[in-house]
């Protein structure tokens, strides 16, 4: 496969997943803040906080209002990571490699950059509840999952999307969980409260692993939540299930068996999967979780690094040939 | 739909006799088309466009910075060609490329042609087109133009004319195939009835003809794009991806050893065949343009060891030129000893001073051309124009006579077309597709550009037009 248009599957999957954890997170927070006391404050900065793009927000603005903040996540170009910059970036590269793409999934990219245009248009985040507008980019998005599961040949190719796709999931799950870090209650005697547990509640919910995790561990626990979260072994949006299965796409594509490493990167993606596999929650307690995950958004940036020399990077046709005179 | 007021005009309708009577080719069509109520056709309209914005069917327009991408408005009202007009135009297709590619292979080796005197040398050897370093090489199996796509156009006198030769990269081809699909769903249980002839294959023959250029068992194919930002970009990708060939541009090849190579996720691997669709002097830069930033350096030494084939050859445009048109009768009779099945267009050559004396004199009933723009640009309608632009192009004819060559204004054929206040007749052009590998095949259908603005005779996407879909009959 060209490298250029690897390049482009990867980032196709990435900024996919991107938008779709970006209508999650907004869609969970609009709820959570239903559910608050009378009286208490909307809470949109952790938010902001955990997609990192604190900085950028506060360039604009120091208020942080339900409207703006949906403005800035959803809707704002110049936010090169608002969901409106993940669909443009992922229309963009689908149209790129479009030959590569089954017509189905270019047409449904192409009808979520539409979508997303016209909610952009109507300025969905002036209205009361825009939530549809977000379940709706959501299903469009799993539409094209579902569609590319369904008729895309296991190849190279779906393995650079599911690659892109799983490392960006890893590191949106770290950031879910690090918004309770960012959430501030009203004062310390509130930790264990029923505010408290309503906050863990919606965090699972925006990773739709509210129920799931009920079933395994029962009673809402910060320390079973983190657990489940980041080192479960079988829910797929968990941090290690999200690193085994992009080791795994990393030896289909480069077609060694699970052992070792052939690569740059499957050498610091398997660093990491081992680190995970054999962790212990308190660890990470111990270890402070918001430090922990900080850890954990670096390594994974190191690994698409890695994957950029090994796979995307080309040399320069002009380099070998001195122009002549 | 009502069509009671559907009248031709003075011009060849394509649907109606001068005295009204549906010809009967269009028939079934017509009796179709008035069952159809005006909203419902306005419905099945809308549903056209929209399945073309999710398609993503767009070409960018160059002077205009709004939204880079548009879509080539397709009526959903279609032009129905006889079986008996089409087997006169494939067969004048054939004949006309055929003697092209002959007149492209003298040229850039034994010339007899000029030294015969039937072209002017200095028209072709002084011409920009004419590549130099072309000269001498026969491209593999001998075919220079291996896709080209003739405008045609039907006149008052219910002949069709030859407009241009585009033998360089004629795009559109792709409208032709997706506009088909779209018009099937619209009107299904006609093509059964009509018997409209298939271009679904195109994409095979395509393929077909690209692997007959290697030598190899199996040759790797690719299409070669300048990028996204290209007015074509959905073709390049549209018809990669119906060969299952691989698109690439410029950054992903290299050349190392005269072999030219693709940058994948594995190493390199070679690449026999492209289906280039950037322009000559874009190719390689060490050949053609040492300024240049684009282009796949030491490529044209890889073809000339003949180890990548080109699709079409490099050093083709010389034979489209405006100019060179003119001769194409010529060029037809001295290499075929036959006399050409289609018509040219009379064409006034402002380099020779007789016939520019002609032109400046009658420039208001002239259409004025630059002998080397394309997309209806740098153009002078005479009759439609006022006598300032007449004067403006009197000077710019005076100050570079080559540049120019001057045509009557020819009628063009209308369509009935669905328009704001019902169904009305607009003038349309016709752009079939011909492949030359191993045989010379030209592909039953076209597409039909259509100027939807009432009375103008500018097909051009980009000015204005928009497409129909071409049925040419069993």
């Amino acid at each position: 496969m060209l490298s250029r248009v690897a390049n482009s599957i990867y980032w196709l999957g990435r900024y996919l997943e991107r938008a779709e954890n970006y209508a999650r997170f907004i869609d969970v927070n609009f709820n959570l803040m239903q559910d608050l006391p009378v009286g208490l404050k909307e809470q949109w900065r952790p938010l902001v906080a955990a997609t990192g793009d604190l900085h950028i927000y506060e360039s604009k603005s120091q208020d942080y209002t339900s409207e703006e903040v949906l403005y800035f996540l959803g809707f704002d170009e110049n936010n090169p990571n608002s969901m409106f910059s993940a669909v443009r970036n992922a229309r963009e590269n689908a149209r790129i490699i479009r030959e590569n793409l089954s017509k189905e999934t270019w047409e449904k990219t192409n009808e979520l950059y539409h979508f997303m245009q016209a909610g952009q248009k109507k300025k969905v985040w002036k209205k009361d509840d825009p939530r549809e507008f977000f379940s709706l980019i959501k299903n469009q998005i799993l539409l094209i999952y579902g569609l590319a599961d369904s008729s895309v040949a296991r190849v190279e190719g779906w393995y650079f999307s599911r690659l892109g796709q799983y490392l960006e999931r890893a590191d949106k799950t770290s950031r879910i969980l690090d918004v309770k870090y960012h959430i501030l209650l009203p004062n310390q005697d509130q930790v264990g409260s029923p505010l408290d547990f309503l906050h863990w509640m919606a965090l699972l919910k925006s990773v739709t692993a509210f129920n799931t995790y009920r079933r395994v561990y029962g009673n809402i626990d910060p320390s079973s939540v983190v657990e489940f979260l980041t080192l479960n072994k079988y829910f797929p949006r968990s941090i290690y299930f999200c690193i085994r299965e992009a080791e795994k796409c990393l030896h289909k594509i480069s077609g060694s068996d699970a052992e070792g490493y052939k690569n740059s990167a499957e050498k610091a993606i398997g660093s990491l999967k081992s680190k995970l596999e054999y962790a212990d929650v308190e660890e990470i307690i111990d270890y402070g979780l918001h430090e922990y995950l900080d850890d954990l958004q670096i390594k994974i940036n190191g690994i698409s690094d890695k994957i950029d020399s090994n796979f995307f990077t080309i040399r320069d046709n002009f380099a070998q040939h001195s122009t002549p005179q | 739909m009502k069509l009671e007021n559907y009248s031709a005009g003075d011009h060849c309708d394509e649907m109606i006799t001068s005295d009204g009577k549906v010809k009967s080719h269009y028939q079934e069509f017509f009796k179709r088309l008035e069952k159809i109520p005006q909203k419902k056709m306005k419905h099945l309209q809308h549903s056209a466009n929209q399945t073309q914005r999710s398609m993503g069917m767009t070409f960018n327009v160059y002077h205009d910075n709004e939204g880079l991408e548009k879509i080539l408005h397709l009526d959903i009202i279609p032009r129905i060609v006889p079986n008996s007009e089409w087997r006169e135009v494939e067969s004048g297709l054939k004949q006309r490329t055929k003697a092209l590619n002959m007149f492209l292979q003298d040229i850039y080796n034994e010339r007899s042609i000029l030294k015969d005197g039937i072209v002017p040398s200095e028209l072709i050897l002084k011409s920009k087109d004419y590549l130099e370093p072309c000269i001498g090489l026969t491209p593999p199996k001998g075919v220079w133009c291996h896709i080209t796509g003739t405008d045609l156009i039907k006149n008052r006198d219910g002949k069709y004319y030859i407009l241009e030769d585009n033998l360089r990269c004629p795009s559109g081809v792709s409208y032709m195939l997706e506009s088909r699909e779209i018009i099937k769903r619209i009107y299904p249980e006609l093509f059964h009835e009509q018997g409209v002839m298939p271009v679904s294959n195109y994409p095979t023959k395509l393929l077909n003809m690209l692997q007959f250029l290697s030598d190899k068992k199996k040759p790797v194919v690719g299409v070669l794009t300048p990028g996204i930002y290209n007015s074509a970009y959905f073709e390049h990708s549209y018809l990669a991806l119906q060969m299952g060939v691989e698109l690439v541009s410029g950054v992903d090849l290299l050349v190392e050893g005269k072999k030219v190579y693709m940058q994948t996720t594995h190493g390199l691997r070679q690449i026999d065949v492209l289906y280039r669709r950037i322009d000559d002097t874009f190719l390689d830069p060490m050949t053609f343009n040492p300024d240049s930033m684009l282009g796949i350096p030491g490529i044209f030494e890889a073809y000339k060891a003949g180890n990548i084939a080109f699709a079409n050859a490099p050093g083709t445009g010389v034979g489209d030129d405006k100019a060179v048109y003119a001769y194409v009768p010529e060029i037809i009779k001295y290499y075929l000893n036959e006399e050409p099945i289609l018509n040219n267009v009379p064409t006034y050559l402002c380099r020779e001073e007789e016939q520019r004396e002609h032109v400046l004199e009658n420039i208001h009933d002239l259409v004025v051309k630059e002998t080397n723009a394309a997309g209806g640009y740098g153009m002078l309608i005479g009759p439609k124009s006022t006598e300032e632009e007449h004067d403006k192009f009197r000077e710019l004819i005076k100050n570079n006579p080559k540049n120019y060559i001057a045509q009557p204004t020819l009628s063009l054929s209308t369509v009935p077309t669905l328009c704001e206040q019902g169904i009305e007749g607009r003038h349309v052009d016709l752009r079939p597709y011909i492949l030359y590998g191993n045989e010379i095949e030209v592909i039953p259908g076209a597409l039909t550009r259509v100027a939807l603005k009432k009375g103008s005779l500018v097909v051009n996407s980009s000015q204005g037009g928009g497409s129909k879909d071409t049925w040419v009959l069993y």
